[in-house]
């Protein structure tokens, strides 16, 4: 089995363990004060900087392309309060559009 | 699964499931099945943008929709399959995910005694335990209708999810390549408006742009996956050093 097949089933089973960790741990085990503050912050930090890798890195340089573009229109389409498939839809067809003018 | 609203936590106290004692209404049962449902149709729709990226990111058809079934929350899923195509390690890729999932976790704390269940339903109703199930079941009067709203919405987004990751990762193969479509760039709009209704909060900004800064300085000099787990190390960091804030607001609303 290849690695990434390991990477889609221990992340699954880990992924399961952690909500019924949730469910069945007494509530005073894990629910303190740094531990509310990290769970609170460690998505918006991973998602920050998932962001920030899917559009500037390529490889291990930093680029800036048609993928800064989605990005941008993304950012408008979520100011103006659109839902999720089209701001992703969105950012796809400003990268792509930009892709075919540019040849 | 991370969706465009608040916390669930954040803004609604858990119901007392030790209120006064009246039949359930029928028209709030319904309430809850029409609120689960319409939520349900509108976050496994997405399920298509996921099952389209993750094939274009280099996962087959059937890893996809295994990870849909197995792993069942979809940020984390967006996250293992954006590592795997900035050419991560795997082992990065699982652990971003599993870093994610710690979210579901705190629901759980705060379910579990709503929900009240035990032995097989609560090994069962674990899979259904994410943003959206959470948010239908928390902010409930009765631990009856939390229920019903838990698993109404959790069970309708398992069974659409799964179905248009499905759709996604089979349209997604029969493109061709992906960065004709831009689909490169969806996978960081994704994530974006996964961010999105978390950054109303100032210190959630600083933390995203500290992160997005450390992610993006590490790059050139780490392993692929490893500035991303590098950023989860400046939230740590930045829970720790928020304890004075957070204890001095807490003070004031208690």
């Amino acid at each position: 089995m290849s690695a990434l097949w390991w990477a889609v089933l221990a992340g699954g089973v880990g992924c399961y363990l952690l909500k019924l960790a949730g469910l069945a741990v007494p509530a005073s085990l894990l629910d303190r004060g740094w531990v509310r503050r990290s769970a609170d912050l460690v998505p918006v930090a991973l998602l920050a900087a998932l962001v920030a890798v899917q559009v500037g890195a390529e490889g291990q340089g930093l680029v800036l392309d048609a993928r800064a573009a989605g990005l941008g229109a993304a950012v408008v389409l979520l100011l103006l309060r659109a839902p999720f498939l089209l701001v992703v839809a969105g950012a796809a067809a400003t990268a792509a559009l930009l892709r075919l003018l540019a040849g | 699964m991370i969706r465009r609203h608040h916390d669930p936590l954040d803004r609604v106290d858990p119901a007392d499931p030790a209120d006064p004692v009246d039949p359930v209404d029928p028209a709030a049962r319904r309430a809850v099945l029409r609120d689960g449902l319409g939520v349900a149709l509108a976050t496994g729709t997405y399920g298509v943008s996921f099952g389209a990226v993750s094939v274009a990111s280099g996962l087959s058809v059937a890893q996809t929709c295994v990870l849909s079934l197995l792993m069942f929350t979809g940020a984390s899923q967006f996250a293992l399959v954006g590592v795997v195509a900035s050419g991560g390690a795997p082992l990065s890729a699982a652990a971003t995910a599993w870093l994610l999932g710690t979210r579901n976790t705190l629901y759980g704390l705060r379910l579990g005694p709503l929900l009240g269940w035990r032995g097989r339903r609560r090994v069962l109703a674990a899979h259904l335990l994410i943003d959206e199930s959470t948010a239908m079941a928390v902010a409930r009067p009765r631990a009856e209708l939390a229920r019903l709203g838990f698993l109404v919405t959790g069970g309708g987004i398992f069974v659409l999810w799964n179905l248009f990751t499905l759709l996604g990762a089979v349209g997604g193969t029969v493109l061709g390549d992906p960065r004709t479509y831009g689909l490169d760039a969806a996978v960081g709009a994704a994530f974006l408006a996964l961010l999105w209704p978390r950054l109303s909060d100032p210190l959630h900004r600083l933390v995203a742009v500290l992160a997005a800064g450390v992610a993006l300085g590490l790059v050139p000099l780490t392993a692929a996956g490893v500035p991303v787990l590098a950023a989860g190390g400046v939230a740590l960091l930045t829970g720790l050093l928020a304890g004075v804030r957070a204890r001095s607001r807490a003070g004031r609303s208690s």
